[in-house]
């Protein structure tokens, strides 16, 4: 019983960072679709893109929540989804951790690299 | 459509079945509850099924009807008949006993698993307990509080259909307004109950349990209650304690 307790207790923990980052991601979404108009101002091209949000740390700083909040939210869903249609256990942790790590380390190379402009 | 005759599809057997045709007179007023009941009296009395008030209050008569769960002693067969035939079966997520009748054991042990039962630490020797009328928790208990567990919601629900384990709208809905009973003296191990994904955390909020409740209630908003309650006592502890 206390195994089971502790189950619902984590997964009641797991639900409210759900909600918590789809509020940040809320917010994150609105904010970057704004950001997507400033950028793509007077020309579409890599470089003229990256010329106007290279080296503010502000966009970095912005654009690391928001992939800290796709790190949290996304992979929690994918879970319940495996669980709900398949089994429980290792494939649905498993699949889950992976898509997690693939977020942080994708997401936060490319706001390095948006940063830094492939100087690091 | 015939006017004087309606002919009604009705279920025999238990999980292993088929559907048979009977031909039922029509009436003025007629409710599904009273073709069943003419079937049994007058066509084929080994027909089984489960009734007692035939008013709304007790819950016993719920069936699917034409694929939709509905208290039958309620729902006039003027208002949903489409042309002159009618599909009555037994409830969907339970077991089927005989015909229309199926087995209540599973959904009510739910409730008992939800900590949906009032415990108090008064004795007769005690006062009573004020609870002001117009005071949050009392409205919100309120607004659930009428179910008369006929599982309508139960066999509506998509979750409970996917999820044996899940507790289903009804017992959460009791739990829910019994978390708003301040009288009550077990809500930590309530909330522990109703936790994750056998509790209110596997709810989909797809709301048929309060499209079909035939007493207008709303497990899916009591269901959304629970999960923030839940989720905020284990995270950030409740007024009773941290899970």
């Amino acid at each position: 019983m206390g195994q089971v307790m502790s189950q619902g207790v984590l997964q009641a923990k797991l639900w409210y960072a759900q909600r918590i980052s789809a509020m940040v991601l809320g917010l994150c979404v609105s904010i970057h679709l704004i950001i997507i108009f400033y950028a793509i101002r007077g020309g579409l091209s890599a470089e003229e893109i990256l010329g106007r949000t290279q080296g503010n740390i502000a966009f970095a700083l912005f654009y690391e929540i928001f992939v800290l909040a796709c790190f949290v939210h996304a992979p929690i869903g994918l879970a319940n989804i495996l669980q709900e249609n398949f089994s429980k256990g290792f494939i649905s942790q498993g699949l889950s951790w992976l898509l997690a790590a693939l977020i942080l380390i994708l997401g936060s190379t490319a706001v390095i690299g948006v940063y830094s402009g492939g100087n690091i | 459509m015939s006017n004087t005759v309606l002919k009604v599809t009705v279920w025999r057997g238990a999980q292993e079945g088929e559907f048979v045709e009977y031909l039922v007179p029509r009436n003025p007023n007629q409710t599904v509850l009273d073709v069943v009941t003419y079937i049994q009296r007058k066509l084929d009395p080994t027909l089984s099924y489960r009734f007692a008030c035939r008013v709304g209050m007790c819950g016993s008569c719920a069936m699917t009807v034409d694929g939709v769960a509905r208290w039958t002693c309620r729902t006039h067969v003027s208002q949903i008949v489409k042309g002159d035939s009618l599909e009555i079966a037994p409830l969907n997520n339970l077991p089927v006993i005989k015909d229309l009748a199926t087995d209540m054991r599973e959904f009510f042990n739910k409730w008992k698993g939800a900590v949906g039962f009032f415990k108090g630490d008064k004795s007769r020797y005690d006062d009573f307990v004020k609870v002001e009328p117009q005071s949050t928790e009392r409205k919100l208990a309120d607004a659930g509080i009428e179910c008369i567990g006929c599982a309508v919601c139960y066999a509506s629900c998509e979750v409970v259909a996917s999820r044996p384990n899940y507790l289903g709208p009804a017992a959460l809905n009791r739990a829910w307004t019994l978390t708003n009973d301040v009288r009550d003296v077990q809500q930590l191990d309530r909330l522990r109950a109703v936790a994750g994904d056998e509790g209110c955390h596997a709810c989909h909020s797809h709301g048929s349990c309060t499209e079909r409740c035939p007493k207008k209630l709303e497990p899916t908003a009591g269901i959304s209650g629970l999960k923030k309650l839940v989720a905020r006592a284990a995270v950030r502890g409740s007024k009773w304690g941290k899970l």
